[in-house]
Protein backbone atom coordinates (compact mmCIF):
# COMPACT_ATOMS: atom_id res chain seq x y z
CA UNK A 1 0.00 0.00 0.00
CA UNK A 2 1.42 3.32 -1.00
CA UNK A 3 -0.17 6.29 0.60
CA UNK A 4 0.70 9.88 -0.14
CA UNK A 5 0.53 12.30 2.77
CA UNK A 6 -2.15 14.36 1.13
CA UNK A 7 -4.37 11.30 0.75
CA UNK A 8 -4.04 10.28 4.41
CA UNK A 9 -7.37 11.69 5.49
CA UNK A 10 -9.33 10.49 2.50
CA UNK A 11 -11.83 7.69 3.01
CA UNK A 12 -10.81 4.09 2.74
CA UNK A 13 -13.81 2.30 1.34
CA UNK A 14 -15.02 -0.86 3.03
CA UNK A 15 -14.34 -2.89 -0.08
CA UNK A 16 -10.65 -1.94 0.06
CA UNK A 17 -10.13 -3.00 3.71
CA UNK A 18 -7.24 -5.50 4.15
CA UNK A 19 -7.65 -8.88 5.87
CA UNK A 20 -7.13 -9.45 9.60
CA UNK A 21 -3.67 -10.99 9.05
CA UNK A 22 -2.25 -7.98 7.18
CA UNK A 23 1.36 -7.58 8.38
CA UNK A 24 2.20 -4.54 10.52
CA UNK A 25 5.33 -2.52 9.71
CA UNK A 26 6.81 -0.65 12.68
CA UNK A 27 7.77 2.99 12.45
CA UNK A 28 11.55 3.49 12.33
CA UNK A 29 13.25 5.91 14.71
CA UNK A 30 16.46 7.02 12.94
CA UNK A 31 16.77 9.93 15.41
CA UNK A 32 17.15 7.52 18.34
CA UNK A 33 19.95 5.66 16.56
CA UNK A 34 21.76 8.88 15.75
CA UNK A 35 21.56 10.34 19.25
CA UNK A 36 22.55 6.96 20.73
CA UNK A 37 25.61 6.72 18.53
CA UNK A 38 26.57 10.33 19.27
CA UNK A 39 26.45 9.71 23.01
CA UNK A 40 28.47 6.49 22.72
CA UNK A 41 31.12 8.32 20.70
CA UNK A 42 31.27 11.10 23.26
CA UNK A 43 31.68 8.57 26.10
CA UNK A 44 34.46 6.86 24.14
CA UNK A 45 36.29 10.17 23.68
CA UNK A 46 36.05 11.02 27.38
CA UNK A 47 37.16 7.51 28.35
CA UNK A 48 40.16 7.69 26.02
CA UNK A 49 41.12 11.11 27.35
CA UNK A 50 41.38 9.71 30.86
CA UNK A 51 43.14 6.56 29.70
CA UNK A 52 45.95 8.47 27.95
CA UNK A 53 45.92 11.48 30.33
CA UNK A 54 48.49 12.28 32.99
CA UNK A 55 47.23 9.63 35.35
CA UNK A 56 49.35 6.72 36.45
CA UNK A 57 46.68 4.02 36.53
CA UNK A 58 49.05 1.46 38.09
CA UNK A 59 49.35 3.79 41.11
CA UNK A 60 45.58 3.94 41.38
CA UNK A 61 45.46 0.16 41.34
CA UNK A 62 48.22 -0.10 43.90
CA UNK A 63 46.61 2.22 46.45
CA UNK A 64 43.07 0.96 45.85
CA UNK A 65 43.69 -1.82 48.34
CA UNK A 66 46.35 -0.14 50.49
CA UNK A 67 45.86 -0.81 54.19
CA UNK A 68 45.65 2.91 55.09
CA UNK A 69 42.97 3.52 52.48
CA UNK A 70 40.94 0.49 53.54
CA UNK A 71 41.19 1.52 57.20
CA UNK A 72 40.17 5.04 56.19
CA UNK A 73 37.19 3.67 54.29
CA UNK A 74 36.28 1.67 57.40
CA UNK A 75 36.20 4.93 59.39
CA UNK A 76 34.18 6.58 56.62
CA UNK A 77 31.60 3.79 56.86
CA UNK A 78 31.54 3.91 60.66
CA UNK A 79 31.14 7.70 60.83
CA UNK A 80 28.41 7.62 58.19
CA UNK A 81 26.51 4.81 59.89
CA UNK A 82 26.69 6.38 63.36
CA UNK A 83 25.78 9.84 62.07
CA UNK A 84 22.90 8.45 60.03
CA UNK A 85 21.50 6.56 63.03
CA UNK A 86 21.82 9.69 65.15
CA UNK A 87 20.19 11.77 62.41
CA UNK A 88 17.28 9.37 61.99
CA UNK A 89 16.67 9.17 65.75
CA UNK A 90 16.77 12.96 66.09
CA UNK A 91 14.68 13.38 62.93
CA UNK A 92 11.90 11.14 64.23
CA UNK A 93 12.03 12.57 67.76
CA UNK A 94 11.83 16.20 66.63
CA UNK A 95 9.53 15.39 63.69
CA UNK A 96 7.01 13.88 66.10
CA UNK A 97 7.49 16.86 68.41
CA UNK A 98 6.56 19.17 65.54
CA UNK A 99 3.09 17.56 65.68
CA UNK A 100 2.82 17.75 69.47
CA UNK A 101 -0.23 19.26 71.15
CA UNK A 102 2.21 21.07 73.42
CA UNK A 103 3.30 24.41 71.87
CA UNK A 104 6.55 24.43 73.87
CA UNK A 105 7.62 21.10 72.34
CA UNK A 106 6.62 22.32 68.88
CA UNK A 107 8.71 25.44 69.37
CA UNK A 108 11.74 23.48 70.61
CA UNK A 109 11.64 21.31 67.50
CA UNK A 110 11.30 24.36 65.29
CA UNK A 111 14.28 25.99 67.02
CA UNK A 112 16.42 22.89 66.46
CA UNK A 113 15.67 22.91 62.75
CA UNK A 114 16.19 26.66 62.50
CA UNK A 115 19.66 26.51 64.02
CA UNK A 116 21.09 23.34 62.54
CA UNK A 117 19.56 23.59 59.10
CA UNK A 118 20.39 27.26 58.95
CA UNK A 119 24.18 26.98 59.34
CA UNK A 120 26.73 25.19 57.13
CA UNK A 121 27.55 21.65 58.18
CA UNK A 122 31.29 22.35 57.82
CA UNK A 123 30.94 25.18 60.33
CA UNK A 124 29.04 22.93 62.71
CA UNK A 125 31.78 20.29 62.44
CA UNK A 126 34.41 22.87 63.35
CA UNK A 127 32.34 24.11 66.31
CA UNK A 128 31.83 20.57 67.66
CA UNK A 129 35.53 19.91 67.20
CA UNK A 130 36.39 23.05 69.17
CA UNK A 131 33.58 22.78 71.70
CA UNK A 132 36.19 22.45 74.46
CA UNK A 133 36.89 26.16 74.03
CA UNK A 134 33.35 26.86 75.27
CA UNK A 135 32.99 24.05 77.81
CA UNK A 136 36.41 22.93 79.05
CA UNK A 137 34.90 20.21 81.23
CA UNK A 138 31.94 17.90 80.66
CA UNK A 139 30.37 17.58 84.08
CA UNK A 140 27.13 15.70 84.77
CA UNK A 141 26.79 15.18 88.55
CA UNK A 142 27.31 11.55 89.49
CA UNK A 143 27.86 10.44 85.88
CA UNK A 144 30.67 12.12 84.01
CA UNK A 145 33.46 14.50 84.95
CA UNK A 146 36.06 14.67 82.21
CA UNK A 147 38.01 17.12 80.12
CA UNK A 148 35.98 17.97 77.01
CA UNK A 149 38.93 17.32 74.67
CA UNK A 150 38.99 13.72 75.92
CA UNK A 151 35.28 13.24 75.30
CA UNK A 152 34.87 15.01 71.96
CA UNK A 153 37.48 13.23 69.88
CA UNK A 154 37.54 13.93 66.14
CA UNK A 155 35.34 10.84 65.67
CA UNK A 156 32.75 12.02 68.19
CA UNK A 157 32.82 15.53 66.72
CA UNK A 158 32.30 14.12 63.21
CA UNK A 159 29.35 11.94 64.28
CA UNK A 160 27.75 14.76 66.28
CA UNK A 161 28.30 17.36 63.57
CA UNK A 162 26.99 15.23 60.69
CA UNK A 163 24.25 13.49 62.71
CA UNK A 164 22.78 16.57 64.34
CA UNK A 165 22.80 18.41 61.02
CA UNK A 166 21.16 15.50 59.19
CA UNK A 167 18.59 15.26 61.99
CA UNK A 168 17.46 18.80 61.27
CA UNK A 169 16.72 17.92 57.65
CA UNK A 170 15.06 14.65 58.58
CA UNK A 171 12.89 16.44 61.16
CA UNK A 172 11.28 18.33 58.31
CA UNK A 173 10.99 15.17 56.25
CA UNK A 174 9.34 13.24 59.10
CA UNK A 175 7.05 16.16 59.89
CA UNK A 176 5.89 16.25 56.28
CA UNK A 177 5.57 12.47 56.17
CA UNK A 178 3.39 12.35 59.27
CA UNK A 179 1.28 15.18 57.93
CA UNK A 180 0.64 13.41 54.66
CA UNK A 181 -0.71 10.21 56.20
CA UNK A 182 -4.47 10.40 55.65
CA UNK A 183 -6.29 11.86 58.65
CA UNK A 184 -8.84 9.05 58.45
CA UNK A 185 -6.16 6.53 59.50
CA UNK A 186 -5.85 8.28 62.84
CA UNK A 187 -9.61 8.51 63.31
CA UNK A 188 -10.04 4.82 62.55
CA UNK A 189 -7.38 3.98 65.15
CA UNK A 190 -9.12 6.19 67.71
CA UNK A 191 -12.48 4.53 67.17
CA UNK A 192 -10.82 1.18 67.83
CA UNK A 193 -9.67 2.61 71.15
CA UNK A 194 -5.96 2.97 70.37
CA UNK A 195 -4.15 5.56 72.49
CA UNK A 196 -2.21 8.39 70.82
CA UNK A 197 1.06 6.52 71.42
CA UNK A 198 -0.27 3.28 69.93
CA UNK A 199 -1.73 5.17 66.98
CA UNK A 200 1.60 6.87 66.31
CA UNK A 201 3.71 3.73 66.65
CA UNK A 202 1.48 1.20 64.92
CA UNK A 203 -0.47 3.21 62.34
CA UNK A 204 1.10 6.57 61.54
CA UNK A 205 4.86 5.90 61.76
CA UNK A 206 4.92 2.73 59.63
CA UNK A 207 3.12 4.61 56.86
CA UNK A 208 5.38 7.62 57.33
CA UNK A 209 8.42 5.40 57.05
CA UNK A 210 7.11 3.98 53.79
CA UNK A 211 6.59 7.50 52.44
CA UNK A 212 10.01 8.83 53.44
CA UNK A 213 12.12 5.77 52.65
CA UNK A 214 13.37 7.17 49.33
CA UNK A 215 14.51 10.28 51.20
CA UNK A 216 16.24 8.17 53.86
CA UNK A 217 18.06 6.35 51.07
CA UNK A 218 19.25 9.68 49.73
CA UNK A 219 20.31 10.65 53.25
CA UNK A 220 22.41 7.52 53.61
CA UNK A 221 24.10 8.15 50.27
CA UNK A 222 24.61 11.82 51.06
CA UNK A 223 26.00 10.97 54.49
CA UNK A 224 28.62 8.65 53.02
CA UNK A 225 29.87 11.54 50.92
CA UNK A 226 29.53 14.28 53.55
CA UNK A 227 31.63 12.21 55.95
CA UNK A 228 34.59 13.34 53.82
CA UNK A 229 34.18 16.75 55.47
CA UNK A 230 35.52 15.14 58.63
CA UNK A 231 38.92 15.17 56.92
CA UNK A 232 39.08 18.86 57.89
CA UNK A 233 38.92 18.11 61.62
CA UNK A 234 41.84 15.67 61.63
CA UNK A 235 39.61 12.61 61.52
CA UNK A 236 41.52 9.84 59.77
CA UNK A 237 38.79 8.76 57.41
CA UNK A 238 39.47 7.86 53.79
CA UNK A 239 39.90 11.31 52.26
CA UNK A 240 42.15 12.37 55.14
CA UNK A 241 44.22 9.20 54.69
CA UNK A 242 44.52 9.85 50.96
CA UNK A 243 45.63 13.42 51.60
CA UNK A 244 48.31 12.27 54.03
CA UNK A 245 49.63 9.88 51.39
CA UNK A 246 49.72 12.33 48.51
CA UNK A 247 51.39 15.00 50.63
CA UNK A 248 54.27 12.50 50.73
CA UNK A 249 54.29 10.84 47.31
CA UNK A 250 52.71 13.62 45.24
CA UNK A 251 50.27 11.28 43.44
CA UNK A 252 47.39 13.67 44.06
CA UNK A 253 44.95 12.78 41.32
CA UNK A 254 45.65 9.05 41.62
CA UNK A 255 44.70 9.01 45.31
CA UNK A 256 41.65 11.18 44.74
CA UNK A 257 40.55 8.68 42.08
CA UNK A 258 41.07 5.86 44.57
CA UNK A 259 38.68 7.66 46.92
CA UNK A 260 36.18 8.24 44.11
CA UNK A 261 36.16 4.53 43.30
CA UNK A 262 35.50 3.57 46.93
CA UNK A 263 32.78 6.21 47.35
CA UNK A 264 31.08 4.98 44.17
CA UNK A 265 31.29 1.39 45.41
CA UNK A 266 29.72 2.43 48.71
CA UNK A 267 26.92 4.47 47.19
CA UNK A 268 26.17 1.68 44.69
CA UNK A 269 25.74 -0.84 47.49
CA UNK A 270 23.51 1.63 49.33
CA UNK A 271 21.34 2.15 46.24
CA UNK A 272 20.80 -1.59 45.97
CA UNK A 273 19.97 -1.79 49.67
CA UNK A 274 17.52 1.07 49.25
CA UNK A 275 15.76 -0.78 46.45
CA UNK A 276 15.19 -3.85 48.61
CA UNK A 277 14.14 -1.82 51.66
CA UNK A 278 11.60 0.11 49.63
CA UNK A 279 10.26 -3.10 48.20
CA UNK A 280 9.93 -4.61 51.67
CA UNK A 281 8.12 -1.61 53.12
CA UNK A 282 6.03 -1.10 50.01
CA UNK A 283 4.34 -4.47 50.49
CA UNK A 284 0.82 -3.15 50.01
CA UNK A 285 1.70 -2.04 46.51
CA UNK A 286 4.03 -4.99 45.92
CA UNK A 287 1.74 -6.47 43.30
CA UNK A 288 2.36 -3.57 40.96
CA UNK A 289 6.11 -3.06 41.46
CA UNK A 290 7.68 -6.39 42.37
CA UNK A 291 8.69 -7.20 38.80
CA UNK A 292 11.00 -4.20 38.74
CA UNK A 293 14.62 -4.90 39.49
CA UNK A 294 17.22 -2.64 41.03
CA UNK A 295 19.58 -2.85 38.09
CA UNK A 296 16.88 -1.43 35.88
CA UNK A 297 16.93 1.56 38.18
CA UNK A 298 19.41 3.41 36.01
CA UNK A 299 16.86 3.51 33.23
CA UNK A 300 14.12 4.83 35.52
CA UNK A 301 13.40 8.51 35.52
CA UNK A 302 14.53 9.85 38.89
CA UNK A 303 11.67 10.45 41.32
CA UNK A 304 13.69 12.36 43.90
CA UNK A 305 17.13 13.57 42.97
CA UNK A 306 19.85 13.96 45.55
CA UNK A 307 21.85 17.11 46.28
CA UNK A 308 25.53 17.81 45.60
CA UNK B 1 -36.28 -2.16 75.93
CA UNK B 2 -33.17 -0.87 77.67
CA UNK B 3 -31.35 2.17 76.40
CA UNK B 4 -27.98 1.86 74.66
CA UNK B 5 -27.30 5.49 73.75
CA UNK B 6 -28.77 8.74 75.00
CA UNK B 7 -27.56 12.05 73.56
CA UNK B 8 -28.51 15.11 75.62
CA UNK B 9 -28.51 18.66 74.27
CA UNK B 10 -25.62 18.26 71.82
CA UNK B 11 -24.38 21.59 70.49
CA UNK B 12 -21.41 21.99 68.16
CA UNK B 13 -20.01 25.03 66.40
CA UNK B 14 -17.15 25.42 63.96
CA UNK B 15 -15.97 28.97 64.53
CA UNK B 16 -19.08 31.10 64.75
CA UNK B 17 -21.14 28.67 62.66
CA UNK B 18 -23.43 26.54 64.79
CA UNK B 19 -23.76 23.14 63.09
CA UNK B 20 -25.68 21.27 65.79
CA UNK B 21 -28.34 23.18 67.70
CA UNK B 22 -29.06 21.12 70.78
CA UNK B 23 -29.85 17.56 69.69
CA UNK B 24 -31.50 14.89 71.86
CA UNK B 25 -31.66 11.28 70.82
CA UNK B 26 -32.29 7.90 72.42
CA UNK B 27 -31.44 4.54 70.92
CA UNK B 28 -32.47 1.25 72.50
CA UNK B 29 -30.51 -2.01 72.39
CA UNK B 30 -31.26 -3.98 69.25
CA UNK B 31 -32.67 -0.94 67.51
CA UNK B 32 -31.69 0.19 64.01
CA UNK B 33 -31.92 3.96 63.65
CA UNK B 34 -31.43 5.72 60.34
CA UNK B 35 -30.53 9.41 60.18
CA UNK B 36 -31.60 11.17 56.98
CA UNK B 37 -31.24 14.77 55.95
CA UNK B 38 -29.92 17.09 53.28
CA UNK B 39 -26.19 17.57 52.72
CA UNK B 40 -24.62 19.90 55.24
CA UNK B 41 -27.38 19.41 57.82
CA UNK B 42 -24.85 18.08 60.36
CA UNK B 43 -25.48 14.31 60.23
CA UNK B 44 -21.79 13.36 60.12
CA UNK B 45 -20.94 15.91 62.79
CA UNK B 46 -23.65 14.48 65.05
CA UNK B 47 -22.40 10.92 64.56
CA UNK B 48 -18.82 12.04 65.24
CA UNK B 49 -20.00 13.80 68.41
CA UNK B 50 -21.63 10.58 69.59
CA UNK B 51 -18.27 8.77 69.64
CA UNK B 52 -16.26 11.89 70.52
CA UNK B 53 -14.25 12.13 67.30
CA UNK B 54 -15.57 15.69 67.67
CA UNK B 55 -16.05 17.09 71.16
CA UNK B 56 -19.44 18.79 71.53
CA UNK B 57 -19.35 22.38 72.81
CA UNK B 58 -22.10 21.47 75.24
CA UNK B 59 -24.31 18.52 76.02
CA UNK B 60 -23.11 14.96 76.44
CA UNK B 61 -23.61 11.40 75.25
CA UNK B 62 -24.42 8.58 77.61
CA UNK B 63 -23.46 5.10 76.41
CA UNK B 64 -24.35 2.02 78.42
CA UNK B 65 -23.93 3.46 81.90
CA UNK B 66 -21.17 6.01 81.31
CA UNK B 67 -20.86 9.50 79.86
CA UNK B 68 -18.54 9.65 76.88
CA UNK B 69 -15.34 11.55 77.68
CA UNK B 70 -16.45 12.73 81.12
CA UNK B 71 -16.97 11.63 84.68
CA UNK B 72 -19.75 13.09 86.81
CA UNK B 73 -17.93 14.70 89.70
CA UNK B 74 -19.74 16.96 92.19
CA UNK B 75 -22.32 18.19 89.69
CA UNK B 76 -19.72 18.88 86.99
CA UNK B 77 -18.50 16.89 84.02
CA UNK B 78 -14.81 16.23 84.63
CA UNK B 79 -12.91 15.48 81.41
CA UNK B 80 -11.43 11.97 81.34
CA UNK B 81 -7.80 11.17 80.51
CA UNK B 82 -7.31 10.18 76.87
CA UNK B 83 -6.79 6.49 77.69
CA UNK B 84 -10.19 6.14 79.33
CA UNK B 85 -11.87 8.04 76.52
CA UNK B 86 -10.34 5.62 74.01
CA UNK B 87 -11.60 2.68 76.05
CA UNK B 88 -15.09 4.18 75.83
CA UNK B 89 -14.71 4.87 72.12
CA UNK B 90 -13.92 1.22 71.49
CA UNK B 91 -17.45 0.43 72.72
CA UNK B 92 -18.77 2.17 69.62
CA UNK B 93 -17.87 0.72 66.24
CA UNK B 94 -17.50 3.29 63.47
CA UNK B 95 -17.71 2.67 59.73
CA UNK B 96 -16.52 5.60 57.62
CA UNK B 97 -17.64 6.75 54.19
CA UNK B 98 -14.07 6.39 52.93
CA UNK B 99 -13.35 3.09 54.74
CA UNK B 100 -10.08 4.27 56.37
CA UNK B 101 -8.57 0.79 56.29
CA UNK B 102 -4.98 0.76 57.53
CA UNK B 103 -3.08 0.92 54.24
CA UNK B 104 0.03 -0.84 55.55
CA UNK B 105 -1.80 -3.87 56.95
CA UNK B 106 -3.44 -6.81 55.22
CA UNK B 107 -7.17 -7.40 55.50
CA UNK B 108 -6.51 -9.82 58.36
CA UNK B 109 -4.01 -7.39 59.90
CA UNK B 110 -6.66 -4.67 59.89
CA UNK B 111 -9.18 -6.86 61.71
CA UNK B 112 -6.78 -8.17 64.40
CA UNK B 113 -5.15 -4.78 65.10
CA UNK B 114 -7.74 -3.54 67.63
CA UNK B 115 -8.26 -6.83 69.50
CA UNK B 116 -4.50 -7.36 69.82
CA UNK B 117 -3.35 -3.84 70.64
CA UNK B 118 -6.31 -2.55 72.64
CA UNK B 119 -7.77 -5.72 74.13
CA UNK B 120 -4.48 -7.58 74.45
CA UNK B 121 -5.66 -10.74 72.68
CA UNK B 122 -3.09 -13.33 71.55
CA UNK B 123 -2.45 -13.34 67.80
CA UNK B 124 -3.78 -16.88 67.28
CA UNK B 125 -7.03 -16.13 69.05
CA UNK B 126 -7.44 -12.76 67.36
CA UNK B 127 -6.85 -14.34 63.94
CA UNK B 128 -9.33 -17.13 64.55
CA UNK B 129 -12.04 -14.66 65.49
CA UNK B 130 -11.09 -12.32 62.66
CA UNK B 131 -11.50 -15.15 60.15
CA UNK B 132 -15.00 -15.84 61.51
CA UNK B 133 -15.91 -12.19 61.01
CA UNK B 134 -14.37 -12.06 57.53
CA UNK B 135 -16.39 -15.17 56.70
CA UNK B 136 -19.49 -13.35 57.89
CA UNK B 137 -18.87 -10.41 55.52
CA UNK B 138 -17.75 -12.69 52.69
CA UNK B 139 -14.12 -11.55 52.70
CA UNK B 140 -12.33 -14.60 54.14
CA UNK B 141 -10.84 -15.36 50.72
CA UNK B 142 -9.03 -12.00 50.65
CA UNK B 143 -7.58 -12.19 54.17
CA UNK B 144 -4.00 -11.71 52.97
CA UNK B 145 -4.68 -8.96 50.42
CA UNK B 146 -3.80 -5.35 51.07
CA UNK B 147 -6.52 -2.66 51.01
CA UNK B 148 -5.13 -1.19 47.78
CA UNK B 149 -5.94 -4.48 46.07
CA UNK B 150 -9.66 -4.43 46.96
CA UNK B 151 -12.75 -2.89 45.39
CA UNK B 152 -14.67 -0.24 47.32
CA UNK B 153 -17.40 -2.65 48.36
CA UNK B 154 -14.82 -5.16 49.56
CA UNK B 155 -12.99 -2.46 51.53
CA UNK B 156 -16.18 -1.42 53.24
CA UNK B 157 -17.04 -5.01 54.19
CA UNK B 158 -13.57 -5.39 55.71
CA UNK B 159 -14.04 -2.10 57.57
CA UNK B 160 -17.29 -3.45 59.02
CA UNK B 161 -15.51 -6.65 60.13
CA UNK B 162 -12.73 -4.55 61.70
CA UNK B 163 -15.29 -2.61 63.75
CA UNK B 164 -17.17 -5.75 64.76
CA UNK B 165 -13.92 -7.32 66.00
CA UNK B 166 -13.97 -4.93 68.97
CA UNK B 167 -17.41 -6.33 69.92
CA UNK B 168 -18.90 -2.85 70.19
CA UNK B 169 -22.22 -2.24 71.92
CA UNK B 170 -23.37 -0.01 69.08
CA UNK B 171 -22.31 0.28 65.45
CA UNK B 172 -22.20 3.74 63.84
CA UNK B 173 -22.24 4.03 60.04
CA UNK B 174 -21.54 7.33 58.25
CA UNK B 175 -22.85 6.99 54.70
CA UNK B 176 -21.17 3.61 54.26
CA UNK B 177 -22.26 3.27 50.64
CA UNK B 178 -21.89 6.84 49.38
CA UNK B 179 -18.37 6.36 48.02
CA UNK B 180 -19.29 3.16 46.16
CA UNK B 181 -20.18 2.49 42.55
CA UNK B 182 -23.90 1.68 42.31
CA UNK B 183 -23.33 -2.02 41.61
CA UNK B 184 -21.25 -2.37 44.80
CA UNK B 185 -23.81 -0.79 47.13
CA UNK B 186 -25.89 -3.96 47.37
CA UNK B 187 -23.18 -6.19 48.85
CA UNK B 188 -22.51 -3.72 51.69
CA UNK B 189 -26.20 -3.17 52.44
CA UNK B 190 -26.66 -6.95 52.51
CA UNK B 191 -23.99 -7.26 55.23
CA UNK B 192 -25.70 -4.48 57.20
CA UNK B 193 -29.10 -6.12 56.76
CA UNK B 194 -27.67 -9.33 58.24
CA UNK B 195 -26.25 -7.43 61.19
CA UNK B 196 -29.63 -5.83 61.83
CA UNK B 197 -31.33 -9.23 61.69
CA UNK B 198 -28.77 -10.53 64.20
CA UNK B 199 -29.88 -7.87 66.69
CA UNK B 200 -26.93 -5.44 66.38
CA UNK B 201 -27.73 -1.94 67.60
CA UNK B 202 -27.03 0.43 64.71
CA UNK B 203 -27.10 4.16 64.00
CA UNK B 204 -26.86 4.66 60.25
CA UNK B 205 -26.45 7.96 58.43
CA UNK B 206 -27.55 7.18 54.89
CA UNK B 207 -29.03 8.45 51.67
CA UNK B 208 -30.41 4.97 50.89
CA UNK B 209 -34.10 5.60 51.52
CA UNK B 210 -34.94 2.05 50.45
CA UNK B 211 -32.61 0.62 53.07
CA UNK B 212 -34.09 2.92 55.75
CA UNK B 213 -37.64 1.92 54.85
CA UNK B 214 -36.84 -1.78 54.89
CA UNK B 215 -34.39 -2.17 57.79
CA UNK B 216 -34.79 0.78 60.18
CA UNK B 217 -36.94 0.52 63.29
CA UNK B 218 -36.94 4.29 63.51
CA UNK B 219 -35.99 7.14 61.21
CA UNK B 220 -34.77 10.60 62.19
CA UNK B 221 -34.67 13.51 59.75
CA UNK B 222 -32.14 16.29 60.44
CA UNK B 223 -32.35 19.70 58.83
CA UNK B 224 -30.00 22.61 59.65
CA UNK B 225 -28.62 21.01 62.78
CA UNK B 226 -31.98 20.11 64.28
CA UNK B 227 -34.02 16.92 64.42
CA UNK B 228 -37.23 17.86 62.62
CA UNK B 229 -38.96 14.51 62.46
CA UNK B 230 -38.65 11.17 64.18
CA UNK B 231 -40.74 8.02 63.99
CA UNK B 232 -41.32 4.70 62.26
CA UNK B 233 -40.01 4.67 58.68
CA UNK B 234 -43.42 4.07 57.16
CA UNK B 235 -44.89 7.07 58.91
CA UNK B 236 -41.96 9.50 58.50
CA UNK B 237 -41.22 8.63 54.89
CA UNK B 238 -44.76 8.63 53.57
CA UNK B 239 -46.48 11.16 55.77
CA UNK B 240 -44.10 13.65 57.38
CA UNK B 241 -45.63 16.45 59.44
CA UNK B 242 -42.89 19.03 59.06
CA UNK B 243 -43.13 20.95 55.77
CA UNK B 244 -39.33 21.22 55.31
CA UNK B 245 -39.00 17.46 55.83
CA UNK B 246 -41.73 17.01 53.22
CA UNK B 247 -39.76 19.13 50.71
CA UNK B 248 -36.54 17.20 51.45
CA UNK B 249 -38.21 13.82 51.07
CA UNK B 250 -40.07 14.77 47.93
CA UNK B 251 -36.68 15.67 46.42
CA UNK B 252 -34.89 12.44 47.36
CA UNK B 253 -37.84 10.18 46.66
CA UNK B 254 -38.50 11.76 43.28
N1 LIG C 1 -14.04 20.26 60.78
C1 LIG C 1 -14.90 21.19 60.32
N2 LIG C 1 -14.56 22.50 60.29
C2 LIG C 1 -15.41 23.45 59.85
N3 LIG C 1 -16.66 23.19 59.40
C3 LIG C 1 -17.07 21.92 59.40
C4 LIG C 1 -16.22 20.85 59.85
N4 LIG C 1 -16.89 19.68 59.73
C5 LIG C 1 -18.11 20.00 59.23
N5 LIG C 1 -18.23 21.33 59.03
C6 LIG C 1 -19.42 22.05 58.51
O1 LIG C 1 -20.52 21.60 59.26
C7 LIG C 1 -21.66 21.46 58.43
C8 LIG C 1 -22.26 20.09 58.62
O2 LIG C 1 -21.35 19.14 58.10
P1 LIG C 1 -21.64 17.58 58.13
O3 LIG C 1 -20.47 16.93 57.51
O4 LIG C 1 -22.01 17.17 59.49
O5 LIG C 1 -22.91 17.47 57.17
P2 LIG C 1 -23.64 16.16 56.66
O6 LIG C 1 -25.07 16.28 57.06
O7 LIG C 1 -22.92 14.96 57.10
O8 LIG C 1 -23.55 16.35 55.09
P3 LIG C 1 -23.30 15.22 53.96
O9 LIG C 1 -24.62 14.58 53.70
O10 LIG C 1 -22.86 16.04 52.78
O11 LIG C 1 -22.25 14.30 54.45
C9 LIG C 1 -21.20 21.75 57.02
O12 LIG C 1 -21.61 23.06 56.68
C10 LIG C 1 -19.70 21.66 57.09
O13 LIG C 1 -19.12 22.56 56.19
MG1 LIG D 1 -21.67 13.50 56.10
Amino acid sequence: MTQSPTKSTSALSLADLPGPDTPIRRLHHPGRWLSGIAVILLLAVIGRAFAVGQIQWPVVGEFLTARVIITGFGWTLLISACALVLGVVLGFAFGIMRHSENPVLRFAAWLYVWIFRGTPVLLQLLIWFNIALVFPRLYIPGLVDERMVDVVTPFVAAVLGLGVNEGSYLTEVVRGGIGSVDHGQKEAAHTLGMTPGQTMRRIILPQTLQLILPVLGNSAIGMLKFSSLAATIAMGEMLNAAQRIYFINGAVIELLFVCAIWYLAGTTVLSIGQYYLERYFGRDTAATTSNRHWFKGWARRPAVEGEA
Amino acid sequence: MSLAVKAVGIRKSFGSYEVLKGLDLEVAYGEVLCILGPSGSGKSTFLRCINHLETPNSGYVWVDGAIMGYELNRDALQELPIKRLRAQQSQLGMVFQHFNLFAHRTVLGNVIEGPMVVRGLRRAEAEARAMDLLEQVGMAGKALSYPSQLSGGQKQRVAIARSLAMEPRVMLFDEPTSALDPELVGEVLEVMRNLARGGTTMIVVTHEIGFAREVADRVVVMIDGEIRETGAPGQVLSNPGDPRVRTFLSRVLA
